[in-house]
């Protein structure tokens, strides 16, 4: 080939002229948005939970709760309830303890070994620690930041609980409505439904936490613990998740841990606002984002850290 | 001039990488020509053998005692047109079997549980002292077994636990003087289960944590979530632990010979309780006892078919144990 | 998990639970712990304590009976042949036993190494075209498994034929004698290198792909990436396989016995320093302890119980120091 006819022109980049200032966008108000902005900005957003909830009933509750791990506080004398009918949120920074909080709820902090526990917890009157630990946990159920499906397939997964408890095994016929009540109840039913044997790895990530949240439901939980269930999940799953919660809540008591503030908002009838391992502010999830009492609250919920 | 743009074909970029790959791939054929080249020279050497015997050499009925027959082979005339080289080996056979399978059997169990002892239900002080004392168990020479077998449980067995009155009603047919395949048995079961403790306790460990949160929060007990959720996902291991252990109970040649007795006999299960203490002597040990032989032709060839047989169960073996893996592995992780 | 400053539980109420009437089991059927769960809890128990126990009375006994018949003196003399069959015969040392271990170990060793990390390298670099390697790992596998006292007749047979005269002794008439230093040195290599080609891999493995990246990114070469990057780093598992290795060289019979002529002091073959020991025959603290048990010739068991109890803490020595090596817990790759 010769030399080209026509050659491509030659870019220069021009390194001595003075560079262009590019402006801050001009705020609305001109001035810097203020506390009260912010949560109004919050309040404005799309609400899924109804205006007004029906009774409540007490399942859980803490009395000046303590945890520590090798003697340094991780919670701090917290003291709240959890109800059937509601929705109670937990938010906070990380490492504020809402994790080890909710965990203490079915008596997981055991696991630690360099764990401590102070103050009490009742389940429905009764101390939980009066119970034995596996009896404990089948009335109180936990989601998982990350979906754990075992590696077997939909039915046994939801059927696992149902299975290992008691001195006989049922029958697979036995099992299956109630499994696929869970996975009903849970908003699986219709995707996995013609084929149960399929192995549950290979579900979605959203269809692995809903699975994991059906098996949770096949042993009839009282109250529901939700570890930061969506955090893993896409948009679409998430929002699949949070209107299966607000489902569940009028036969459940839920509690759901959540570092998204937005979330928190949808979901939550009460919210609990931890720092530190202190509950800062604990009261309905109007309150706390509307008009929080303490300024720690305040900073929290319009941005201001965490 | 034309240059291609795209991707370039990942290789090599230089002449010395390319030497370089080239003699590393001959080393790692090196492995390759060494199994050839054991298939080929152990199977060419036990041709004849195989070849005179035919199908007799493995048949359960074709009877004769083992000794005697190695003794005729060892005395054949030095014409080798007149070499004997009739063998009946099952009872060789069988003791392989026999203790083989029921020490994997018993180890595998005994593995099982000592390792979800280890790594579920044991304090922690005694975890502590247990794991590198696995780990030095796995590691005591089998000489050493075999000479705490030979010189303490044999003749416990033989003065102790038999009985004189059992002695006398099989002495026509074999002494019963302690070397049993019982002992044997005993001895490999202990030394084939600390590698399967180590293997299964590195297995157990490494399944996700998140499975056994998940078992234990929905309000099922300790020993149940271990045994349906972990050890069921380190099932793949436990399998190949399990072959790692058959191969090399049936490779143990030297302990085997110093404690299952010189007698190439195949012990009757008819017999009764005495069964477990009657003298055997598996293929592997039958080799290194009578490996003054190999220079009389016809007895070199008898113990290279008996190597042949050990070689071939050995492949079986691996092959064996990766298909179940891959079985195995249908419910896990792997996108297979 | 400690409590502290509680209520006392005998006055607090004991939780009423909701009752379902839905239930698959009936409600005496469902326990926190059936009857299997209970026997399984119980067996492992067991297998556990038996564990310690087995183990326990393998090492006090092998040190009692060690401690009773081993000399101190013995170690450095010369074993002598002896016909005496008293339990407490003596005469005659272990220095020559003692002299073969070291010798084929590191014979082993340093055949194996080089070829074990080789293979290893290719595996874990190259492994091009995909069926070689997938041949080449199923034969490493194979070899692990294979039989040592197959091994052995392998390398008999191999090594008697004339090309190979030059690694043992040749008699008149041709015949090649087929069993030296050399020859069980190189049949011993073929054991060692399955543990030292899988520590090896597992430590390149571990290498994260950004030290490579960053490596390639310099302008280096694989192969010198391999040797001045990769190499170094994998040292700790290349040493712990290497350990490993010796470990079990050091304590394999079936070898010896086929392979290294069965004398019980070493004999020379020729005049060269160091080639003609090679070339000998000898015997090693396993054939020793085999020999001397009523299985072999000597059937003098103090003098098996003493080789047996030195022989046990080498091999003691050795996994100590491979519990030494893996215990450092930081990744050293962590960013």
């Amino acid at each position: 080939m010769g030399p080209m006819k026509n050659p491509p022109p030659v870019r220069r980049i021009v390194v001595d002229d003075e560079p262009t200032i590019v402006e801050p966008p001009k705020r609305r108000n001109g001035a810097a948005q203020t506390v009260k902005d912010a949560a109004s900005g919050l309040l404005s957003a799309p609400r899924k939970r109804e205006a007004k909830r029906g009774k409540v009933k007490e399942r859980m509750r803490t009395e000046e709760l303590g945890i520590a791990y090798a003697g340094k506080p991780a919670v701090k004398n917290v003291s709240l309830t959890v109800n059937q009918g509601e929705v109670l949120g937990l938010i906070g920074p990380s490492g504020c303890g809402k994790t080890t909080l909710l965990r203490s709820l079915n008596r997981l902090v055991d696991q630690t070994p360099t764990a401590t526990r102070t103050g009490a917890i009742y389940l429905d009157d009764g101390d939980v620690d009066r119970l034995d630990v596996t009896e404990l946990r089948r009335h109180v159920g936990m989601v998982f930041q990350q979906p754990n499906p075992f590696p077997m397939s939909v039915f046994d997964n939801v059927a696992y609980g149902l299975r290992e408890r008691g001195s006989r095994r049922p029958s697979r016929a036995a099992l299956r409505p109630m499994v696929e009540e869970a996975l009903d109840r849970a908003g699986l039913l219709e995707e996995v439904k013609d084929n149960l044997t399929h192995p549950a790895l290979r579900l979605s990530g959203g269809q692995q936490q809903r699975l994991c949240i059906a098996r949770s439901l096949a042993v009839n939980p009282g109250v529901l613990l939700l570890d930061e269930p969506c955090s893993a999940l896409d948009p679409r799953s998430t929002s699949i998740i949070e209107e299966l919660v607000m489902k569940l809540r009028s036969d459940i008591a839920i509690v759901i841990v959540t570092h998204n503030l937005q979330q928190a908002y949808r979901v939550a009838d009460r919210v609990g606002f931890m720092y530190l391992g202190d509950l800062v502010e604990y009261g309905d999830s109007d309150q706390v984002f509307g008009a929080p009492k303490a300024k720690r609250t305040r900073e929290y919920v319009s941005g201001g850290f965490g | 001039m034309r240059r291609r743009f795209g991707l370039q074909k990942a290789g090599p970029r230089n002449s010395s990488d390319q030497r370089a790959e080239l003699l590393l791939g001959a080393l790692a054929c090196v492995v390759l020509a060494l199994i050839a080249g054991m298939i080929i020279f152990v199977f060419q050497k036990a041709w004849p053998s195989f070849s005179h015997n035919g199908l007799d050499w493995f048949n359960p009925f074709a009877g004769g005692n083992v000794d005697d027959q190695l003794t005729a082979i060892f005395e054949s005339p030095g014409n080798p047109s007149q070499y004997v080289f009739t063998m009946h080996a099952w009872p060789l056979l069988y003791a392989t079997a026999l203790i083989t399978i029921c020490s994997v059997v018993i180890g595998v169990g005994f593995a099982l549980l000592s390792a979800m002892f280890i790594v579920e239900f044991a304090p922690d002080a005694l975890r502590r002292v247990l794991e590198p004392v696995v780990r030095l168990l796995a590691a005591v020479p089998s000489v050493i077994y075999g000479l705490i077998g030979i010189l303490v449980l044999v003749p416990f067995v033989g003065n102790h636990i038999i009985s004189q009155g059992a002695k006398d009603s099989v002495a026509g047919v074999v002494t019963l003087s302690g070397p049993s395949v019982g002992v044997g048995i005993l001895i490999l079961t202990v030394m084939i289960t600390p590698i399967m403790i180590a293997i299964v306790v590195d297995a157990l460990r490494a399944v996700p944590v998140g499975w056994r949160e998940g078992s234990v929060s929905l309000g099922v007990n300790r020993w149940r979530a271990m045994w349906t959720v972990t050890v069921r996902a380190a099932r793949p291991a436990i399998v190949a632990a399990a072959v790692l252990a058959t191969a090399r109970a049936l490779g143990e040649a030297i302990m085997l010979s110093m404690v299952t007795g010189s007698v190439g006999f195949a012990p009757n299960p008819l017999d009764g309780i005495i069964y477990f203490v009657e003298p055997a002597r598996p293929l592997a040990a039958t080799i290194v006892d009578n490996s003054e032989g190999l220079s009389v032709p016809p007895f070199a060839d008898t113990l290279y078919a008996f190597a042949a047989v050990l070689l071939v169960s050995a492949a079986f073996l691996s092959f064996g144990g990766w298909y179940i893996r891959r079985h195995l592995r249908r419910y896990t992780l792997s996108p297979i | 998990m400690r409590r502290s400053r509680r209520p006392q539980l005998s006055n607090l109420p004991r939780p009423r639970l909701p009752r379902r009437n839905r239930e698959v089991l009936s409600d005496e059927e469902i326990v926190p712990w059936s009857i299997g769960d209970r026997i399984g809890l119980a067996a492992a128990w067991f297998s556990g304590l038996l564990l310690c126990a087995i183990a326990a009375s393998i090492v006090l006994y092998m040190l009692i009976r060690g401690l009773q018949y081993v000399q101190l003196s013995a170690l450095f003399e010369h074993p002598v042949v002896q016909s005496t069959t008293t339990i407490t015969g003596t005469g005659g040392g272990y220095l020559d036993p003692i002299e073969g271990t070291l010798i084929l170990t590191a014979l082993g060793t340093l055949i194996a190494l080089p070829i074990g990390v080789g293979i290893a390298v290719w595996l874990s670099e190259y492994a091009r075209p995909a069926g070689l390697a997938r041949a080449v790992e199923s034969g490493v596998e194979i070899v692990a498994g294979t039989p040592t006292i197959v091994l052995a007749i392998f390398g008999l047979l191999i090594f008697s034929k004339s090309a190979f005269g030059f690694l043992s002794f040749t008699a008149e008439g041709g015949a090649v004698f087929g069993r030296s230093f050399f020859i069980a040195g190189m049949m011993m290599s073929v054991i060692a290198l399955p543990l030292i080609v899988g520590a090896t891999r597992e430590a390149l493995q571990s290498i994260p792909a950004h030290v490579r990246e960053a490596s390639y990114a310099l302008g280096k070469d694989k192969i010198s990436t391999i040797r001045r990057v990769l190499l170094p780093a994998s040292r700790k598992g290349i040493a712990t396989g290497t350990t490993l290795g010796m470990g079990r060289i050091a304590g394999d019979t079936a070898i010896v016995i086929l392979l290294l002529g069965a004398t019980l002091t070493l004999e020379k073959q020729g005049t060269t320093p160091v080639v003609s020991t090679l070339k000998g025959t000898g015997s090693t603290l396993t054939s020793y302890v085999y020999g001397n048990s009523p299985a072999g010739e000597g059937n003098s068991p103090a003098k098996a119980y003493a080789a047996a109890f030195i022989l046990l803490m080498i091999v003691i020595l050795m996994n100590f120091v491979v519990d030494l090596m893996s215990r450092r817990r930081s990744d050293p790759w962590a960013r």
